[in-house]
């Protein structure tokens, strides 16, 4: 049995929405009920947590919610993967898993530091890449490219030369 | 009429003249290698291009023992306060080569991350193009740089340093008092010079 059948299965309710593509599987869940889908997880042998990113869909009219907080997990002994997707409105946040998986430590802080979603209780949500003054978050889709290059061309994206 | 007894044996000159000619045929260089160009530039120091023709054989790695850096790749933000530190830590009077088009103009890294030319941090004497360039081309824009040696008065050379070191100064004073990084210290250096329609901060 997949983890896809056991988790809808076990927790129908918390899941919003799952899906298949070419063996890939997709469960999307509400920030609510988060960690009872990662405790779960972690039961079912989901004992590695290999990656957390985040899209931003601003201006996406058919994506309600603005970002998208996306966690991959890979079952060692089985070596099933499973791709966790969280939908997040801006200034929410979600449960910090860094207690429970070492690599969401600095996951979470790329996360924090590209896109400007925190993570509540993190032992050190700070920026990881740009510098710590660093203004605004480069990955947001209302970043400009150039983050606001002061010697750049009239026709650029920066908001600093108009 | 002395001179005239002693023949050959005494040539007179400008000290400019001679003082940089032995600049010119001894520089040392230093290597600040970030990406691609910095491979490229291994096999201009190995004996099939042979950089120790041009008197520029002495590589070392340390700021202090070296008067020529060669900037060989990609510079970003966060880097551009620890290339200042580096430049400033270099023994005088000393020459920047801006080797490859990421180097010299942020190249294709049109980002947030990248520095748009290490030409905004620290002065540059030489510009390399190319993606990396071919070790002739660095051979060229050293052969340049003896040019531009030759030419060049002592004293401007060193108001030319005199004038990066108080551009430190004022980065040190405004980063102390407003309590920034050094990164944003730059930034906001390079948006108040834009605002000023100066060309640089140094």
């Amino acid at each position: 049995m997949s983890i896809l059948d056991s988790l809808l299965e076990k927790c129908p309710s918390s899941i919003q929405d799952s899906y298949r593509f070419r063996g890939d599987q997709t469960v999307i869940v509400a920030p609510t009920s988060f960690v009872t889908l990662v405790d779960l997880l972690i039961s079912e042998g989901f004992n590695f947590l290999v990656d957390i990113t985040a899209v931003d869909w601003l201006g996406k009219t058919e994506h309600p919610a603005r970002f998208e907080v996306v966690y991959h997990w890979l079952n060692l002994d089985s070596q099933e993967r499973l791709r966790v997707k969280v939908r997040l409105q801006e200034n929410e946040s979600l449960p910090s898993l860094a207690i429970k998986f070492k690599t969401a430590d600095w996951y979470e802080r790329e996360v924090y530091d590209m896109f400007g979603i925190s993570f509540s209780g993190h032992p050190n949500l700070t920026r990881l890449l740009t510098w710590s003054d660093f203004p605004g978050h480069p990955l947001r889709k209302d970043f400009p490219l150039d983050g606001g290059d002061p010697f750049c061309m009239s026709d650029s994206t920066s908001p600093f030369t108009h | 009429m002395s001179e005239l007894s002693l023949n050959d044996a005494v040539v007179t000159t400008r000290l400019d003249s001679v003082v940089n000619w032995a600049r010119k045929n001894s520089l040392w260089p230093m290597p600040f290698g970030t990406a691609c160009c910095a491979i490229e530039f291994m096999s201009v120091m190995a004996s099939k291009y042979d950089m120790s023709r041009f008197g520029a054989e002495a590589m070392r790695f340390s700021p202090r023992q070296s008067d020529m850096m060669l900037v060989l790749g990609t510079v970003t933000n966060k880097m551009a306060p620890i290339l200042r530190t580096i430049y400033a830590q270099m023994a005088e009077p000393k020459w920047v080569i801006s080797v490859g088009v990421c180097a010299s103009s942020g190249g294709m890294y049109r980002t947030y991350a990248t520095l748009q030319g290490i030409d905004r941090v620290i002065p540059v004497d030489v510009y390399v193009p190319g993606c990396p360039p071919r070790p002739e081309s660095m051979i060229y824009g050293v052969i340049k740089l003896q040019e531009k040696i030759e030419k060049e008065s002592l004293s401007m050379r060193k108001d030319h340093v005199r004038r990066f070191y108080e551009s430190l100064d004022r980065q040190e004073k405004i980063q102390m008092n407003e309590g920034l990084t050094g990164q944003q210290t730059i930034q906001n250096m390079l948006r108040q010079a834009a605002h000023d329609k100066v060309a640089t901060i140094f």
